[in-house]
């Protein structure tokens, strides 16, 4: 047992050490930051600048008429000639020109925008909203409807989905959030499980081939050395989901009270902004109330997340797994001389994680279905497909299940590697057939 | 007094038989050579020992009890094909190991430095292994295979890969580990080494064990009666003499002086050939020639050879 921990510590602090896991560890989550950051950062200087656009409106509808915004001017040009505006906007400091034809009321394409660079999605949104709108109300209003009753019978919808379980209780559920989560937690887990179990399995290599396993065989048992071996590897993942938890939410607090906190107090003065005007407000309320509801949603979907118990499921079912796997890809690099002859093993053994990311996609838009119940149950694919369900609640009865199936796999599997791995670790020269490792099995 | 004694050890794997029905004794405190050509089964008979392999049949004792896990840390093994961890620095490497063999870091730490002074790498501590050069990397070896000074060490062919002066360093090094009391046993097929350094040989060919015994001993028993003369004077004046009584004569006349070997016939001594001989020339030189072991392994490979071809 003592030399089992020599082992273990050995294994754990020469990865740990390494630079290439220092820097996974910091950087890891600082890539995930910033491509969930970069959008809200972009706006965040996109809107410092004003953009002024020129608006060549041959049908007279919209002059003087669209809505302008903190960052979007317009300025309507008298003459609506759109080969001569064009030509006049090339020594202009516009940001781009809107040219309105004359015939927008009948045909969709007559509005279009002139300019060197790619108008923001939400400068198109803003013009052909408010045009759509302008045009419905007056062909409303020429068929006799007035636009204070289009106002007034103005109607929305937004389905909430409520959860009623068992025991009578309802859970109001953001299906957006479970799926990013389930996705979240269902490839991470297929990421880390090929990552360490490939650490693993090179690590057995090396010590095949550089022919140092025969000394520390002549020491230690051939299955100390691959449950030490193991086990040293499981803490180096633990330790970076500790790292890489630690990093995210330094980094997102961080990040939050730089960018986001100064939003919400401009927000905050805007409103008051607006209630003090009083006349804007019978206009902009409703939007604000949307948004605020659906903010409420999610921050209570995320509220009622059990973090404890998803955390205590990802441990449970990442280790689960990684035992397992940890185990067949020691074995495989037990039968191996170098790392290009553990392809045609390393293929099998990978399948089931293959076949379980794309069952998830399945998964997470349908969690109950037969498929995923049992993909989540089979212990080759339960850490993946049930780390993917768990967000939407799973019964404790089915991950009690698949947890001891999937601890009694790994049992089994252990005790076979474990056979291969010791006479595989001293064998060398030969290339191993399959039958020939069925009969390292069966060999006492 | 016996530290390892093999009885009926066999060893099979999936497509060969590695040893059958092996006994031999090897006692305490003598260096003990494994000898066979390459694929006769000496890895897998050290393996045994060293328990990486269990036997299929047959029993080991050591110091007069079964064999168990607890032995290994009074053995010291330095395989054929051996490595060491290439990014790991020399020192942690070399106390890992002698941590795997059960000793304290602390104490590992301290007799590493009396190792790595004698052998003058200190100052290669703190580098990684990879930055050794192949002779420092086989000191290191060697140290970490003679640090918990086991009474029993096993070499598997220890002087392959070794420059002359690394293997000269070596071979004082074993000699005086046996001098503390030490048993060594050797696996090679490099007879001038057995020769230097065994008292004692067992011969293992095709997983049989064919011979074994004291080095003197067995010299004895493959004796020849060839004989090595110098003397000054004629050739021609002696050779009737000399050819009567023994076959298969060789002489080199050089100006005055004569050197002949040769081999004495049934019967004759060399005392009779001295006696013959005193009269009629001034004898310089006389000795006995033993076979050497190549001569041994040689012969004995090519006689199990062929009866031992089924």
């Amino acid at each position: 047992m003592n030399k089992i921990l020599v082992i273990i510590g050995r294994e754990y602090i020469t990865r740990v050490r390494k630079t290439s896991f220092i820097v996974i560890s910091i950087l890891g989550p600082i890539v995930m930051l910033a491509l969930m950051f970069f959008p809200m950062v972009m706006e965040h200087y996109e809107t410092e600048e004003v953009r002024l656009i020129a608006v060549a409106d041959s049908s007279h509808l919209f002059i003087n008429k669209l809505p302008e915004t903190e960052t979007i001017k317009f300025v309507y040009l008298e003459d609506a000639d759109l080969n001569k505006q064009k030509e006049r906007f090339k020594q202009s400091d516009y940001y781009a020109l809107l040219y309105i034809g004359h015939n927008v009321v009948n045909t969709t394409n007559s509005v279009c925008i002139y300019s060197n660079q790619t108008p923001s999605m939400s400068l198109r949104m803003h013009i052909a909203n408010y045009i759509e709108k302008r045009i419905e109300e007056g062909k409303l209003w020429a068929r006799g409807v007035n636009p204070d009753v289009l106002q007034s019978v103005k109607t929305k919808i937004e389905i909430s989905t409520v959860k009623l379980s068992a025991d009578g209780n309802e859970k109001t559920e953001n299906f957006v959030l479970m799926e990013v989560l389930g996705y979240v937690l269902g490839f991470v887990v297929y990421i880390m499980l090929i990552l360490t179990g490939n650490m693993v399995m090179r690590s057995v290599i090396e010590e095949k081939s550089n022919r140092i396993v025969e000394i520390i065989v002549s020491s230690v048992k051939p299955v100390q050395l691959m449950i030490g071996k193991i086990v040293g590897v499981s803490l180096v993942a633990f330790t970076q989901f500790a790292i890489w938890i630690g990093v995210t939410a330094a980094i997102y607090i961080t990040v939050v009270s730089l960018f986001v906190a100064p939003d919400v107090t401009q927000l905050q003065s805007t409103q008051q902004l607006m209630q003090a005007s009083g006349s804007i407000l019978q206009q902009s309320q409703p939007a604000v109330d949307d948004m605020t509801i659906k903010l409420h949603d999610a921050m209570g979907t995320i509220g009622r997340i059990n973090f404890g118990g998803t955390i205590a499921a990802f441990l449970l079912f990442f280790f689960g797994g990684y035992f397992l796997y940890a185990a067949l890809f020691a074995a495989v690099g037990s039968v191996c001389d170098n790392e290009t002859d553990s392809q045609q093993f390393v293929f099998p053994i990978t399948l089931p994680l293959i076949i379980a990311i794309i069952v998830m996609v399945n998964t997470i838009q349908a969690p109950d279905t037969q498929l995923s119940f049992w993909f989540s149950i089979i212990p080759f694919t339960s850490p993946i497909i049930m780390m993917a369900r768990i967000p939407y609640g799973v019964p404790y009865t089915e991950i009690f299940l698949a947890a001891t199936l999937l601890i009694l796999t790994f049992m089994a599997v252990a005790w076979g590697a474990s056979k291969i791995y010791s006479t595989g670790i001293l064998m060398h020269g030969t290339k191993p057939t399959w039958r020939n490792i069925f009969k390292w099995i069966k060999q006492k | 007094m016996n530290i390892i004694e093999i009885d009926g050890v066999c060893k099979s794997f999936a497509n060969h038989k590695a040893l059958s029905n092996v006994s031999m004794q090897i006692p305490e405190g003598s260096v003990f050579g494994l000898l066979g050509p390459n694929g006769a089964g000496k890895t897998t008979l050290i393996r045994i020992i060293n328990q990486i392999y269990a036997p299929d049949c047959g029993t080991i004792t050591f110091d007069g009890h079964q064999l168990t896990r607890a032995d290994v840390a009074s053995m010291g093994y330095l395989p054929e094909e051996r490595g060491l961890y290439k990014q790991m620095r020399v020192g942690e490497q070399a106390i890992y190991l002698a941590q795997l063999k059960g000793m304290s870091a602390a104490e590992a730490r301290r007799r590493l430095h009396y190792w790595f002074d004698k052998f003058e790498i200190s100052e290669w501590w703190n580098r990684k292994v990879d930055e050794l050069s192949k002779g420092m990397q086989q000191k290191v070896q060697f140290i970490t295979t003679v640090l918990h000074e086991p009474r029993l060490l096993v070499f598997d062919e220890p002087f392959s890969g070794f420059d002359p002066i690394n293997a000269n360093l070596l071979k004082n090094e074993i000699l005086e580990l046996r001098d503390k009391g030490a048993t060594i046993i050797f696996s090679t097929h490099n007879m001038s080494s057995v020769e230097e350094v065994c008292n004692r040989v067992a011969l293992i060919n095709k997983s049989h064990k064919v011979l074994d015994g004291e080095v003197r001993s067995i010299k004895q028993q493959f004796k020849l009666n060839k004989f090595d003369l110098a003397f000054v004077g004629e050739y021609n004046h002696v050779a009737s003499i000399i050819e009567n009584i023994a076959d298969a004569v060789e002489y080199n006349q050089q100006g005055a002086d004569c050197e002949v070997r040769g081999r004495l016939k049934n019967g004759a001594t060399f005392n009779n050939l001295l006696q013959m001989l005193l009269p009629l020339a001034q004898i310089t030189r006389f000795s006995e020639l033993l076979p050497t072991m190549n001569d041994i392994f040689i012969e004995t490979v090519n006689n199990s050879q062929s009866f031992g071809n089924e």
